[in-house]
């Protein structure tokens, strides 16, 4: 698998540093299972993250209590046993990564989805969090998903077949950042259907005045 | 942890108006092996070395700890880290008391997770700030979902890793290094992110700045560290 769209250093940096909402780490994280050089870079991050800590200011004192604390507490911690993980039973190829495959509950074939109209479908994912939208959207081959701008940023990732996004193609794990200012216009790839996962900021509007008339019911 | 209550509103993200910053791959030219040859370290890095070499003991402590659960070592790490790691919890919390609590959190997970350490995959400062972060993200009731390796579906770094345990102390050497010569703004960004828990378009408002000027000073930040990286790859 070859990444040609990876995510910006400020999402990233957000996810590295843990305060990146859930909806978007959904998002991030599924990305990551899919891409080394993310991981790499957030890996560099992390690092940097050790290297500002290590300089953190160090008030004197107080060490000596912290530390009976936790000798006091290291008391009742000894005695646990360090267990190796279970072995797992082999695992099935799956084409949905974690953590997205639990938040859907099963692989590709397990799924239930929801008709949007015009061969498009789509499914909900729970999150707790209220400030982002998240779904998994499934659009037939060849044809466009319904023309948009968003409120906010949306963050696209490719699970399977591609689309084109003007001049360029995403594929299996590539993630498009689009934002307010972009009118983009996503059409599949012939020859297969294409599955994203979409984490957008509020519901997106729709410039075409029909799908705009049938949000509400479509609840897109 | 129950008596806390810590309701902390979620920062909604906002926009990303820039393409993502290519971001390149470590090369996978040979790395400087420095520390092997004395005459081979870089010039003015004296510095860099004694902190290397308090890397490295860190994490022969941490090995220790995680082979042989010996509290002696678990204390040289404890004593060394914990006055750190209240300082990185108070700046959120703002209270003693909490920070001090999160900080024990934190040095309990680090003795029960020590033998998961791998000396050759990572320095022990970042690995545990990463266990310092999810600690913090747990205290204030979010959810932070995480790939996992073990999935069928993930896919694995065919790319050599770093995998001696001096180069990983090394590279936690360049990088404090590099952190030095950041601009005095974009290091301000990068402690706003990492301390302060606040998300990029956060520091955008605090600071009065467009939300591109962040977000370049953030990819400025990150290439330099990367390139420092690098260069001795």
């Amino acid at each position: 698998m070859n990444i040609n769209h990876h995510l910006s250093d400020a999402f990233l940096m957000d996810y590295a540093a843990g305060n990146l909402s859930e909806g978007w780490s959904l998002a991030v994280a599924t990305h990551l299972a899919l891409c080394p050089t993310c991981r790499r870079q957030m890996e560099a991050m992390e690092g940097a993250a050790g290297a500002l800590l290590e300089k953190m200011p160090v008030e004197a004192g107080a060490s000596d209590d912290s530390w009976e604390q936790m000798k006091a507490r290291l008391g009742g911690l000894q005695a646990i046993e360090i267990k190796p993980e279970p072995a797992r039973e082999a695992p099935k190829p799956a084409i949905l990564p974690e953590p997205l495959r639990s938040y859907v509950g099963g692989d590709l074939p397990d799924l239930k989805w929801r008709a949007l109209g015009r061969g498009a479908y789509q499914i909900l994912i729970d999150t707790g969090d209220k400030h982002t939208q998240v779904r998994l959207l499934r659009i037939p081959a060849g044809k466009p998903v319904p023309e948009h701008t968003h409120e906010g940023c949306e963050l696209t990732l490719v699970l399977a077949g591609s689309f084109r996004d003007g001049e360029a193609l995403f594929a299996r794990g590539d993630i498009e950042e689009a934002d307010d200012t972009l009118l983009h216009q996503p059409i599949a790839t012939e020859g297969e259907d294409c599955i994203c996962l979409a984490v957008t900021e509020a519901p997106l509007k729709f410039t075409s005045w029909i799908v705009r008339l049938m949000q509400p019911i479509l609840k897109i | 942890m129950s008596g806390m209550n810590l309701s902390i509103p979620i920062n909604a993200k906002t926009c990303h108006k820039e393409l993502p910053a290519a971001l390149l791959p470590r090369s996978s030219s040979k790395r400087a092996r420095g520390k092997h040859d004395p005459g081979m370290t870089q010039p003015d890095n004296n510095n860099v070395n004694e902190q290397d070499l308090s890397q490295a003991e860190m994490m022969r402590l941490l090995v220790i700890v995680g082979r042989e659960r010996k509290v002696e070592a678990f204390e040289m790490l404890f004593r060394h880290y914990s006055p750190r790691i209240r300082s990185f919890m108070t700046v959120k919390t703002k209270d003693r008391q909490v920070a001090e609590e999160l900080m024990q959190e934190t040095m309990v997970a680090v003795w029960n997770k020590a033998a998961q350490f791998d000396p050759a995959r990572g320095n022990v400062s970042a690995w545990i700030f990463t266990i310092a972060r999810n600690i913090r993200i747990d205290a204030y009731r979010r959810k932070r979902p995480v790939f996992e390796v073990d999935d069928p579906a993930f896919v694995p770094d065919n790319m050599p890793s770093a995998d001696m345990e001096f180069e990983q102390a090394q590279d936690a050497g360049l990088l404090r290094q590099a952190m030095e010569t950041l601009p005095a703004e974009q290091l301000d960004v990068l402690k706003r992110a990492f301390f302060d828990d606040v998300s990029h378009s956060t520091i955008a408002q605090e600071l009065g700045l467009p939300l591109g000027t962040v977000k370049s000073r953030i990819r400025l930040a990150f290439e330099k560290l990367r390139s420092a990286l690098e260069g001795r790859r």
